[in-house]
């Protein structure tokens, strides 16, 4: 349904227009039981097995504030720099959907627990953009719905929909920024970095496993441009469930040179919610926000006010672990690397990953050479995080420990880590199944160099004279012969021995 | 023989515990007064014969093996069609709610099987308990057991003919701006809104969640208060329950005085629109007050004249908010789903058929009132009346133990008489609809017959927040004095249905 | 303070989700106007420098431990739904977006 849009070339679009964005990031905490509810949250139940009376909506049934997501928030909230609310309360959002069980979402309104903040994001140059943000907020998630009988799945043209409320009730923060002015043509970029700084902060805290790909956390792109040298913003437009880093960047772009096709050709943009589609990059229109939606907000009486102790707040600001822009800042020193490679890492949303393959085991500079290569362009080729990829830490540490003991070589290495990340076990059970060990048996090794030595006599008799950059060939047999599972050092070795030269 | 539907709970709990009657043997007494008479009253939406008579003979079991019973142990209770019950139908009075069967127990009904209740049935209600005369019912009107023409009060109509008409001794109503109150004065029962958060509202279908509140029926103070004992105190399922002791209401019940207290009368609850009988009533009750010992304080509660009006926005805003889930998506009715319409469409189709036209009203007013552009003006108004309510009653508490006054304006009017002037309707909770706004606890109690009409007139005792023994310790003085006054319960006196 | 309009009516019953009929609306916009010309007295106190109370207790603080409770079965989750499928509540095409 994707419908040609015009667009200005991007270069031109920001010749014109100065852009201002708006994120708004929603993060599903990782507390073992929903916002309001007893109910589980673990992912991947059987429809509705995961839902009680509270989170069905059900007539007489009454909401309880879970209070590890009351701490989650705060936590966000301190980590975010921001005030905490002394005394705030829940909001009662209403409007109709069916995936929201009480049509109404239990919410925050005028009195957020955490407003007046500001996240410093370190973009691809070093440059240190901050971010100011407006306010977090705790809210409950929606249900799923199964669109049946259209031919994509999607809500247009199916005949009905099937409702899972599993999610429903879901803890969610959401964290608004305040209009970001100012980044120009890097807009973009900074609001790539700004939501991959926030999923690093959320992981480092502890409150979420914050993975984009599972819906942990999503954002919406709000944006308007307005000519340069003016000061009043334009009419902005809102693009939803923006799911991974890379889109939120490509949203941008993409938005920004459409708004500047419309408005450089007279016209005027229309605020809407938009749709993004990671296919080609674009967005298309939704719904039309005017302003007559009212969403009657009004303080949920079935709930009391949250009044954070103050020795609670500095309790947990304490508590706080080390911010990740700090920490990235000792890793670096640590591994040596330079503020480039180090941005990168983090842009690869690699750096939770090496840490822990390090902690399996691994040395630092194995453990970022698969992270960033393999692995790092396998999830880009999917449009994941490098961690959203099918494959843990421990099973990089282990690849990395074969490959350190000769067991394999870098090229057997690529192909273990393409079988577990095709779902085909772990890296030992991949080595077993696709028969990938180095040929270790000496034996085997000495009859493929005999072999190699006896069919090339010519480039062996070179290697006796001294030339031995020769050897190369006669490797290239062996590893042929051996389809690739033989260990290239310990080949050269074994030919060298054989033919009585050594290195010099 | 004993007349066994005429006992007290209380009398009627201590001969199933000492063996003279079986809890079978009440129960089946009180379905058989049911039977023989709720034609005529339709106090009842779902009688629940079968898990009555099963509650009713796990205690005779119980008593037989010589367990230890509960005070109410295998007494018959009538329970307002509010409260969810597993396996047992409630609709809340609504087309709406019609056949749903809930998954899951009320706190409160809960509490009543733990206690050995024998819930005997769903009581009819005005639909989710918006009215003050249980005409507001999807499944027809209730009639008053004084004079089947007129209304039993509401929304609780159903609950209080039942005890009105021997039906139960013990019943459940609900109270947001008068439901127990009003039903009890309009029937010569006894009635107790607790204090806000003093019984759970889990499983109670709301209205308006920051007034309602579910309380005791009975026919006298002492079974109000062995009831109130039993559904009361905290739940951790309901983030607005108190988290404290229940007040000492049976002992209070058992120990009426009113000796060397200060009563206060306060000159709000009194003008026009109040019937010559009532204030009559009212008056002879203020002077036994004084004869019994009390000392009557006039007060001035100015913010009581703005009641009515922060009410009607307050509730209405609340409901329409709680009752945006009555969506045709998960439970309940669901009206036009041909294939072809939209799930938006068969909401707004169910939700017109569905409701009623009080619920529309409210629904509809209360979107209104929250709407941005008159957030501030309605709203926002009606919750600083509320903090005025409050203040008036805690001044007036510093000056006196309890505060007395009417119930109602009047006595039970016609059924039809007020079905089509919402804002007469509205009336008939004038003095009950402060406690409800400030959270306090009140009573009612009958005070005698209004001389113009034969009719019941309530007298209503309101008590400070978490201090509802001392409506128990008056009510059970008021009622001692007026019962040797009048040489029998006041019930006495209906008709023989 | 200004009265209802049987268009604010029309208004509202649609955010209410309302599919009034049209004697209806004529009969509560004229009901309504009564009740809002009675109720909107509140607005005497607009000015008064009280705080609003949206709740009669002074409770703050109110939280469970996160800890998991059973919840109902699926089967009694959907035992009230109007249509199930696939162990999922069925209900009609969805046509707006949340
Ligand atoms: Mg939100
Ligand atoms: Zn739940």
């Amino acid at each position: 349904m994707t419908t040609f849009t015009e667009l200005l070339s991007y270069e031109d679009a920001l010749a014109s227009y100065d852009p201002v964005m708006g994120l708004e990031v929603h993060v599903e905490l990782g507390t073992r039981t929903k916002m309001f509810c007893g109910c589980s949250t673990e992912l991947g139940g059987e429809p509705n097995s995961q839902t009680c009376p509270t989170c069905l909506g059900l007539p007489g049934s009454l909401p309880v504030v879970n209070a590890i997501g009351v701490e989650s928030a705060i936590k966000i909230g301190l980590a975010l720099n921001c005030e905490i609310a002394e005394w705030c309360r829940f909001a009662r959002k209403n409007y109709f959907y069916p995936d929201m069980p009480k049509n109404f979402q239990t919410s925050q309104y005028d009195e957020p627990i955490a407003f007046n903040g500001y996240l410093d994001v370190q973009l691809e140059d070093g440059e240190i953009f901050r971010v100011e943000i407006e306010r977090a907020h705790m809210e409950e998630d929606t249900g799923k719905s199964l669109h049946v009988g259209g031919a994509t799945g999607r809500i247009h043209g199916a005949s009905h929909s099937l409702l899972d409320y599993n999610r429903a009730g879901i803890p969610l923060i959401e964290i608004v920024t305040k209009p970001i002015e100012g980044a120009g043509e890097r807009a973009p970029e900074v609001a790539k970095a700004y939501v991959a700084e926030l999923r690093e902060l959320i992981k480092a805290l502890g409150v979420s496993e914050a993975r984009m790909d599972k819906g942990q956390m999503r954002c919406d792109v709000n944006l308007s441009l307005r000519p340069h040298g003016t000061k009043e913003f334009g009419t902005r437009s809102e693009t939803k469930n923006v799911n991974s880093l890379r889109s939120v960047e490509r949203a941008a772009r993409f938005e920004i040179q459409r708004h500047a096709a419309v408005l450089s050709s007279g016209g005027s943009i229309v605020q809407e919610t938009r749709h993004f589609h990671e296919e080609d990059g674009s967005t298309t229109a939704g719904r039309i926000k005017d302003n007559a939606e009212d969403y009657r907000y009004f303080p949920e009486p079935d709930l009391v006010p949250v009044a954070p102790a103050r020795e609670w707040v500095e309790e947990l600001r304490t508590g706080l672990p080390e911010m990740p822009r700090v920490r990235r800042n000792r890793l670096r020193e640590e591994w040596g690397v330079s503020e480039h490679d180090m941005q990168s890492i983090l842009n690869a949303g690699a750096v939770d990953s090496i840490v822990a393959t390090i902690e399996e085991g691994a040395d630092s500079a194995a453990a970022r050479k698969w992270w960033m290569g393999e692995l790092a362009r396998n999830a880009n080729e999917q449009g994941v995080v490098v961690d959203e990829l099918p494959i843990t830490p421990a099973q990089v540490a282990r690849v990395a420990a074969l490959v350190a003991a000769g067991d394999l070589n870098d090229k057997l290495a690529r192909q273990v880590i393409e079988g577990v990340l095709a779902g085909e076990g772990t890296p030992d059970e991949v080595v077993e199944k696709r028969g990938l060990k180095v040929v270790s048996d000496e034996g085997a090794l000495g009859a493929a160099v005999d072999e190699a030595i006896a069919g090339n006599a010519a480039i062996a008799d070179k290697i006796r004279g001294g030339k031995i950059a020769a050897v190369g060939a006669l490797v290239g047999a062996v590893m042929k012969t051996t389809r690739g599972q033989a260990d290239a050092a310990r080949v050269k070795e074994l030919i060298l021995e054989r033919l009585g030269v050594s290195e010099g | 023989m004993v007349d066994i539907i005429k006992l007290t709970a209380a009398e009627t709990a201590e001969k199933i515990a000492s063996g003279e009657l079986t809890a079978v043997e009440v129960t089946e007494a009180h379905l058989a007064r049911i039977d023989a008479t709720d034609e005529k009253v339709h106090a009842f939406l779902h009688v629940d014969r079968e898990g009555a008579l099963a509650q009713a003979r796990a205690v005779d079991a119980k008593r037989a093996a010589g367990e230890k019973l509960g005070p109410l142990a295998g007494v018959p209770l009538a329970l307002k069609d509010i409260f969810t019950t597993v396996g047992v139908p409630t609709t809340v009075g609504s087309k709406i709610l019609e056949g749903w069967i809930p998954p899951y127990d009320a706190t409160l009904t809960r509490k009543l099987k733990e206690a050995d209740v024998v819930i005997l049935g769903k009581t009819n209600m005005d639909e989710f308990a918006m009215g003050s005369s249980t005409e507001n019912s999807a499944y027809g009107p209730t009639g008053n057991p004084w004079d089947l023409t007129r209304i039993p009060g509401g929304s609780g109509g159903g609950s209080a003919a039942a005890l009105a008409a021997f039906q139960a001794p013990l019943a459940i109503g609900t109270d947001t701006g008068g439901s127990i109150r009003q039903p009890a004065a309009v029937t010569g029962t006894v009635g107790v809104k607790p204090t806000y958060g003093g019984v759970s509202r889990y499983g109670m279908v709301a209205f308006s969640s920051s007034l309602d509140q579910g309380g005791p029926c009975a026919r006298t103070v002492l079974d109000a208060a062995l009831l109130h004992e039993v559904i009361a105190g905290h739940d951790p399922l309901d983030s607005t329950s108190i988290d404290a002791p229940v007040p000492p209401v049976v002992e209070a019940a058992r120990n009426g005085s009113v000796a060397g207290m200060r009563v206060g009368v306060v000159k709000q609850f009194a003008g026009e629109g109040y019937q010559a009988g009532v204030v009559q009533r009212f008056n002879e009750s203020v002077e036994l007050l004084k004869e019994l010992g009390a000392e009557i304080v006039e007060l001035d509660c100015p913010s009581f004249d703005l009641a009515m009006a922060a009410y009607y926005l307050i509730a209405p805003s609340e409901c329409s908010s709680n009752l945006a889930r009555f969506d045709a998506m998960r439970y309940g009715l669901r009206v036009g789903d041909d294939g072809t319409r939209s799930a938006e469409d068969v909401t707004a189709l169910t939700r017109e058929a569905g409701f009623g036209d009080e619920v529309k009203r409210r629904v509809i007013l209360g979107t209104y009132a929250l709407s941005s552009g008159y957030y501030d003006a309605y709203y926002g108004s009606a919750q600083k009346v509320r903090t005025l309510i409050s203040q008036d009653f805690e001044k007036s508490f510093e000056q006196v133990d309890v505060i007395v006054s009417p119930t109602t304006p009047t006595t039970a009017f016609a059924i039809g008489e007020r079905t089509d002037d919402p804002l007469a309707m509205y009336l008939a909770d004038l003095c009950t609809i402060p406690t409800n706004l400030a959270g306090n606890s009140a009573m009612s109690l009958p005070c005698g017959l209004a001389p113009e009409d034969g009719l019941p007139v309530g007298l209503q005792i309101i008590a400070p927040a978490m201090k509802d023994d001392r409506l128990y310790k008056v009510g059970a003085a008021v009622e001692a004095a007026f019962v040797a006054r009048w040489g029998h319960p006041l019930l006495e006196e209906a008709p023989s249905l | 303070m200004p009265g209802i309009t049987r268009e604010e009516v029309v208004h509202l019953a649609r955010l209410a989700r309302l599919e009034l009929s049209s004697n209806e609306l004529d009969h509560f916009a004229g009901q309504l106007d009564d009740i809002i010309g009675a109720v909107a007295r509140v607005s005497e106190v607009a000015d008064q420098d009280v705080p609003p109370t949206s709740h009669p207790l002074p409770l703050t603080n109110v939280m469970r431990a996160d800890e998991v409770r059973p919840s109902l079965t699926p089967e009694q989750a959907l035992s009230g739904a109007p249509a199930q499928e696939q162990q999922r509540f069925k209900v009609p095409q969805i046509l707006g977006e949340d």
